[in-house]
């Protein structure tokens, strides 16, 4: 395995509020990773950390297997954090030199960066004569800039219209399915659940889940049907081996957790087989948002 | 090194406002210099500051950085505002996300200062040399070159000033709060002073240390040497004696405070969570 950013320990104290909690996981390349917690619970923070502009009180974290200084490991990451932060009075274009020359790299990529984003028609303007929208996805340009081996993305779509939270999505999946490793922290559950494939989920500064999406809580889904025959549909749920348990949530719906995956082709044409007609069926995975809370209210 | 200053070059050339105060600061010493070479009448009495004596060789050098020194405060803004910027644009942030270390910026910021520094000492050197040409009584190569330390002397004044200036930007994050910390900073200095002179003469060499005051005694006021000040004060009194010279104390002393506002900007930014 790759592994891009190693997290050991880390932990931020203001004073006595401990803000990141002894955190502890890995960035492997490749993967999509999603950053959840609710505000405050510390995933700026923690991205401060890693970014060099927040001292850890201890622990420590490694870029690139801890072949490089941060400052040097950091010129092949591409970060944005909060708000888009650039030079007012400068142009998008000479902002971008600017980090071109942070980051040693050669101009040549700005053009192509700045039309990733579709900002290249406005290049020539100030930075203040933005929008937010615009502001996010200069931002965004910047941080391609180096094509880094990870793009690091603090709450993106913060504060944008419903058409810039499309924007944002759009270059975001885009360059997800280009391959490269992104960490996208976020509160937005949707934002995470549409483009990540890991999650690490921390609440109050401590790490509550880390790991695949899928594996967030370990059921394998449930399913939802009606019939009219609701007696014949009990006594067949309660008797198949592949039904946990089951429950009836509202207007004769019942939901059926799975003990292990099954298909809902399978257990439909089970019901037939017995004569019981469905009129409704539905296999579903909980959101993650179901599962997120779920998770967060159990600790 | 290069890289560095690029990176600030690049900043400031961008930057409309420390342009402009750049830009004022190095007409306003051009004209201080072409006005004193204006005649003025008055009644009957023509009257050239030129004539004077003060655009004589060597002691040209010795005039001009002593009176143009006080220019310095448009430039004192201009590096307070370069870097209570960075904090107020969140660009300092950015920077170091982008890969610029915390030295790397303090540095930058530093090489910045350096430049400012010779760019107005390369100006003063011009502008005296050029107005000695016109003015002075002598002009041979040995005397036009001798007491150039005077230059050098105003440089290292700069580059300590603007080191200050730095400092308190990185401390204190907001232009307005720097320069009234600096303005305290001066009026502190004056009551320490006045406190030692009239209280504790044995603590009188504490005056030299004082950040300001050092950077001041770098260039000794030359007034009392101008001929016609100095022929009246000897007759006053004949053991009338002071030293003009740059004195290597000073010299230390200042380049000791450069360090240590540098070094501290630096472990300031280095402590800070931003």
């Amino acid at each position: 395995m790759n592994t891009i950013l190693k997290l050991n320990q880390l932990t931020k104290k203001f004073g006595s509020l401990t803000a990141v909690d002894a955190l502890t996981f890995n960035i492997e390349k490749g993967h999509v990773y999603g950053i959840l917690g609710p505000n405050g619970s510390g995933k700026s923070t923690t991205l401060g950390m890693i970014l060099n502009v927040v001292n850890p009180s201890s622990g420590n974290f490694e870029w690139f297997q801890g072949n490089l200084s941060t400052h040097e490991a950091l010129k092949k990451v591409g970060a944005i954090i909060e708000s888009p932060n650039f030079y007012p009075s400068m142009s998008a274009e000479d902002n971008l030199k600017l980090v071109c020359q942070i980051k040693e790299v050669d101009y040549s990529r700005i053009d192509m960066v700045l039309d990733i984003v579709d900002l290249k028609d406005r290049k020539k303007d100030h930075f203040k004569s933005y929008s937010l929208g615009m502001k996010q996805r200069l931002a965004i340009a910047s941080a391609l800039l180096n094509n880094p081996e990870i793009l690091i993305l603090d709450e993106p779509t913060n504060g944008l219209d419903p058409q810039g939270i499309h924007q944002i999505r759009e270059i975001i999946k885009r360059i997800a399915s280009e391959g490269m490793t992104i960490l996208l922290a976020s509160h937005l559950l949707d934002e995470v659940e549409k483009v990540c494939s890991h999650v690490v989920v921390i609440r109050k500064g401590n790490m509550l889940y880390s790991g695949p999406v899928d594996e967030l809580n370990a059921t394998h889904g449930f399913l939802e049907l009606k019939s009219e025959q609701t007696e014949e549909l009990h006594t067949f749920l309660n008797s198949h081996e592949a039904i946990d348990h089951f429950e009836e949530v509202d207007h004769e719906v019942i939901k059926a957790i799975l003990a292990h995956p099954y298909e809902a082709s399978e257990i439909n044409k089970e019901c037939f087989e017995k004569g019981i007609f469905l009129t409704h069926l539905v296999k579903r995975k909980e959101t993650l948002e179901e599962q997120f809370l779920k998770l967060t209210k159990n600790q | 090194m290069k890289r560095l200053f690029l990176i600030e070059f690049h900043k400031l050339k961008n930057n409309k406002a420390a342009k402009i105060l750049s830009l004022i600061y190095f007409i306003l010493f051009s004209a201080i210099a072409l006005f004193s070479s204006i005649k003025f009448t008055f009644g009957s009495v023509d009257f050239r500051l030129a004539d004077q004596g003060i655009f004589n060789f060597p002691y040209i050098w010795h005039f001009n950085s002593y009176f143009v020194a006080f220019l310095k405060l448009f430039l004192a803004v201009v590096i307070v505002s370069m870097v209570s910027s960075e904090y107020t644009n969140r660009t300092l942030k950015q920077n170091l996300i982008d890969g610029l270390s915390k030295k790397e910026f303090i540095l930058s910021k530093f090489y910045g200062v350096l430049a400012f520094a010779l760019a107005s000492t390369l100006l003063l050197f011009i502008v005296s040399l050029v107005l000695g040409l016109i003015f002075s009584d002598y002009d041979e190569f040995s005397i036009i070159f001798s007491d150039l330390e005077y230059i050098g002397a105003y440089f290292l004044k700069l580059v300590g000033f603007f080191s200050m200036c730095l400092f308190f930007g990185i401390l204190l994050r907001r232009s307005a709060f720097a320069l009234g910390f600096l303005f305290l900073l001066w009026i502190f200095e004056g009551i320490v002073q006045l406190f030692i002179n009239f209280q504790a003469e044995s603590l009188e060499f504490i005056i030299q240390f004082l950040p300001l005051q050092s950077m001041s005694n770098l260039i000794i006021e030359p007034m009392t040497r101008l001929g016609i000040v100095k022929s009246t004060a000897s007759q006053l009194n004949s053991e009338f004696t002071k030293t003009y010279d740059v004195e290597w104390s000073a010299v230390l002393i200042v380049l000791a405070w450069s360090f240590i506002f540098i070094y501290s900007s630096w472990k300031l930014l280095k402590k800070r969570d931003l």
